[in-house]
């Protein structure tokens, strides 16, 4: 493997050829918020909370530091007033969708007490880990996303991938909005017994 | 440089020629009839069985009907062109079947135009000539209008009355093919359609005298090539909505049959492929294109050369060209009357990317909402296949090329590049993170070429009359055409082809005509849903993709909605972004979420309920779309929001502060009320109000209930008094 050296928040790191500024930073201890990133899953991008400022040749763009991988001598800026605006203008969105778990600390982190957006009720945010764990990393495909713009949604395509889920729940633990688990177990109401094995309380 | 492969393709080139003579021979008069979806939604095809139980009955051979695609001039169709031999051609606005049996008698039969059917009313002289005259303002060829002068001049003194000749000035930069630094002028005189290149006063004396005094065409003056707008000029160069546009990638449509491979060739179709196959030098192919300047007609306006050359440096193996004809933008459809009025030329140049980028397949992707123009590309491409032209061993070249067909299911975002890949490869449509680009890693992680329909159909004329043509049409930084679909609050709407770099002014005022009833020019949109809104004070920007991101829009495939005084800025702004809010794949926070937010904002001060700090957190809002989404779309959604901001701030602040639309087009901001000294109490708006809510007798000044009213608006259209008050 390649080494390649760059800079990320006046620090030199070095970091192998093929890998993403995300895990080049994380290795050298700085910490990137993210929400739709886990490292066994392919980069989505979605979420753009890891999006950091990289310099090339004097011009200056954001990227979502989850998918774009490191090039030599690259210099990267992961917190900028400007990207610390962003960053705390997405929770803020997300904010108004739900509040538990991650969000609730990356609020505190950006100094939020809530969101001047109203929501309706708690609700997912759509980072996607349940339905690309399942495709991904148990290649089951379960779940999947229906709908779209603000209709997008995680469901179950028909009754029959829900009744090949194999129950595994390991989807469950990955949700940060912990709206997955009651979403998965309404999946299951007026299922017919005939149709499988159901997933347990 | 192969001749086995210019001499196979001369041979079909023949074929075609006596397929299409056995079918129009010489001397038959002929009846075009406009068969896009567009002409036959306006009744195109009940017209066409009208004439041709019309030709049965009248027993004549040599009365042939002609299907062509569509002109563009949307507002007035069906569109009829009678074709006698030896006159000048003949066009019917909106014919009906009434329409018909006149035409066929009168003009078909008995050579008398029904002069009031004439499209646009043109042809109300009755001269035995008329010459079309470049003004040369394409090119900056000041000669050409001093000698048009001279002309008029000269059939003056010379006693050369409105009888025989009459004279208009026109723009054709396709025309002069090539011939920047000549100084002199051209013109196309009809019937006869003999192109005139003239330098001096003593060719125009030799032109009047021998031509049209004596009817013997001066043949040393006469331009023996046939530029590619020359068939465009003879059918359509009268009408002004078409004589200052100039036809390149819209060449054939409306010229000829979009179903028939010979028409293609005898059109020049096909001689770039086989020119290109015969040379065998793909990194030429890219060069030409590159020094071309053309840009990506799908509105990237990224250099087609570069993205082809970044495909062909890939390392071998399998690779895909894509024609991306998803056209969703409301209001736009140059991509769907390119493909239904002439899809050989997109499939021409799809070959022709393939050879260059070393590709063996492409595919063409177009909506499911788009059956003509999917029937049209299926018919092309039999017809190719069945002539050499597509498949194993083309025009025996050793290259084998196919495209096949996949349809989009109506979404938006499938539009976007990496959407439209995930959608050809059956997953759910939605954007993913560049780079990789498509070119590096698209379609089965395979290098992808995708281009626009538009883009396409510019590829063969480009290898046909060289880069520096095509370049030095367009603006100095991108070469060519661009196409727009003229819409909205505009006297002629339609398809327009100009060159890029023509200002908003000539298109929307003197090509579009300007706006209905006399109503002031207020903004023009460009580039679909996600452009931004251009105020009329910046009418003679002159259009590339530059200069419209200057502005805060873009160049988009070419939408152009036209707006007057009564248009609402912040309701306009709010349609765009409920289009994109529900278009959205969804995928991203900022794209999602954000247009929710601001679709929420729109709709709270167009309701008369919104906040001082709105204007502050739309700006907001847009940036971070502007700035964070995921893929183009998201960054482009919020353009009509934020140019209507940096232009219309001061609509926005009257509806938050003043509950007050200044264009009186919200209706939560809109109060109709009867002025009572001015009511007759003719009972009319009592009529028509489909709430009930008018009240009064006979006579007798009427009043409206303000709590009943639904402010449709229909008792101030309808009060002939001036009683009805808005405000």
């Amino acid at each position: 493997m390649e080494t390649i050296q760059l800079e990320i928040d006046g620090k030199k790191v070095e970091a192998e050829r093929g890998t993403t500024l995300l895990q080049a930073a994380r290795k050298a201890g700085i910490e990137i918020p993210t929400l739709c990133h886990d490292d066994r899953l392919a980069p989505f991008g979605a979420c753009r909370l890891c999006l950091v400022e990289i310099d090339r040749g004097g011009r200056k763009r954001l990227v979502a530091s989850c998918a774009y991988e490191v090039e030599d001598g690259l210099v990267v800026k992961t917190v900028t007033e400007k990207i610390v605006k962003i960053r705390r203008m997405i929770v803020e969105l997300l904010l108004a969708e739900a509040t538990t778990g991650p969000l609730e600390v990356l609020a505190e982190k950006y100094g939020l007490k809530g969101s001047r957006f109203k929501g309706d009720e708690p609700a997912c945010f759509l980072c996607g880990l349940c339905v690309r764990y399942c495709a991904e990393v148990k290649k089951k495909d379960i779940t999947c996303f229906i709908g779209r713009g603000i209709g997008r949604e995680v469901a179950f395509p028909s009754d029959l991938a829900r009744s090949a889920c194999p129950l595994c729940r390991e989807c469950l633990p990955l949700c940060p909005s912990g709206a997955w688990y009651s979403l998965y177990l309404k999946g299951y109401e007026g299922m017919p017994e005939e149709a499988g094995p159901r997933p347990g309380a | 440089m192969n001749k086995k492969i210019l001499k196979r393709f001369d041979s079909l080139r023949l074929e075609g020629e006596k397929a299409r003579s056995n079918v129009i021979r010489p001397g038959s008069t002929i009846i075009q009839v406009g068969s896009a979806t567009c002409e036959n939604a306006a009744g195109a095809r009940e017209i066409r069985e009208e004439f041709r139980k019309h030709i049965a009955s009248s027993g004549r051979a040599d009365i042939v009907l002609h299907d062509v695609g569509c002109t563009g001039r949307c507002s007035l169709e069906p569109i009829v062109g009678i074709l006698r031999p030896g006159e000048r051609p003949v066009k019917y606005q909106q014919v009906s079947r009434e329409g018909v049996h006149r035409i066929f008698t009168d003009h078909v039969l008995h050579g008398q135009p029904v002069a009031e059917l004439i499209l646009d009313g043109t042809q109300k002289s009755g001269s035995r000539y008329e010459i079309l005259f470049c003004r040369g303002e394409r090119c900056g060829n000041l000669a050409a209008r001093g000698l048009q002068a001279r002309l008029r001049e000269r059939l003056e003194q010379r006693g050369v009355g409105a009888d025989v000749v009459a004279v208009q000035g026109v723009n054709f930069a396709d025309m002069c093919v090539g011939e920047s630094k000549f100084q002199g002028g051209h013109f196309l005189v009809r019937p006869g359609n003999h192109l005139y290149r003239v330098a001096s006063d003593a060719d125009l004396e030799r032109f009047i005298d021998e031509h049209l005094l004596a009817d013997r065409p001066v043949q040393e003056l006469i331009v023996q090539e046939q530029p590619i707008g020359q068939n465009f000029f003879e059918l359509y160069g009268d009408i002004s909505f078409f004589n200052r546009q100039s036809r390149i990638a819209l060449r054939n449509s409306g010229i000829i049959d979009p179903t028939s491979l010979p028409e293609y060739l005898n059109a020049g179709g096909f001689h770039s492929l086989a020119r290109v196959l015969a040379a065998g030098d793909p990194d030429g192919v890219i060069a030409e294109l590159s020094a071309s300047k053309l840009r990506g007609r799908g509105g990237g306006g990224f250099p087609t050369g570069s993205k082809w050359q970044m495909a062909r440096k890939e390392p071998g193996g399998e690779k895909y060209i894509i024609c991306n004809a998803d056209e969703g933008d409301p209001g736009a459809f140059m991509d769907r009357s390119m493909l239904e009025g002439d899809p050989f030329s997109v499939v021409e140049g799809m070959i022709i990317g393939g050879f260059a980028i070393g590709a063996s397949r492409g595919f063409f992707y177009v909506r499911a909402e788009y059956p003509l123009a999917i029937e049209r590309i299926e018919n092309a491409l039999a017809a190719c296949r069945k002539h050499g032209l597509l498949g194993e061993d083309i025009l025996g070249s050793g290259f084998s090329f196919d495209l096949e067909i996949r349809l989009g299911a109506g979404a938006f975002v499938c539009g976007e590049e990496t959407a439209l890949i995930h959608s050809i490869e059956g997953e759910r449509g939605q954007p993913r993170i560049r780079p990789p680009y498509p070119s590096q890693s698209g379609l089965w992680g395979k290098p992808t070429v995708i281009n626009n329909v538009e883009t396409f159909a510019n590829v063969p004329v480009i290898l046909e009359h060289g880069a520096e043509w095509f370049r030095h049409i367009g603006s100095d930084k991108s070469g060519g055409t661009k196409v727009f679909a003229l819409a909205g609050k505009v006297n002629h709407t339609g398809l327009v082809e100009v060159p890029i770099g023509t200002t908003l002014r000539e298109i929307i005022m003197e090509i579009g005509g300007g706006c209905p009833k006399g109503k002031r020019f207020k903004a023009v949109q460009t580039g679909g849903p996600a452009g931004g809104c251009i105020p009329a004070t910046h009418a003679d920007l002159a259009v590339d993709y530059d200069t419209l991101t200057a502005m805060g829009t873009i160049m988009g495939s070419g939408g152009m909605i036209v707006m007057d005084e009564d248009d609402c800025m912040v309701d306009i702004a709010k349609f765009f972004m409920k289009f994109s809010a529900d278009e959205s794949c969804g995928k991203c926070t900022p794209c999602r979420e954000g247009s929710k937010r601001m679709l929420e904002i729109l709709e709270r001060i167009t309701a008369g309920e919104g906040r001082e700090d709105d204007i502050a957190k739309l700006e907001r809002l847009g940036l971070l779309m502007k700035r964070t989404s995921l893929c183009g779309l998201g960054r482009a959604a919020a353009n009509p929001v934020l140019s209507t901001l940096r232009h219309y701030r001061e609509e926005y602040a009257a509806h938050i502060t003043e509950h007050r639309c200044p264009a009186k087009r919200c209706a939560a901001l809109v109060r109709y009320s009867i002025l009572a000294d001015k009511c007759v109490g003719c009972t009319a708006c009592a009529r028509n109000c489909p709430a009930n809510c008018i009240a009064g007798a006979a006579k007798k000044p009427h009043a409206i209930d303000p709590e009943r009213c639904i402010k449709c608006g229909r008792c101030f259209r309808v009060c002939r008094f001036g009683a009805v008050e808005r405000n």
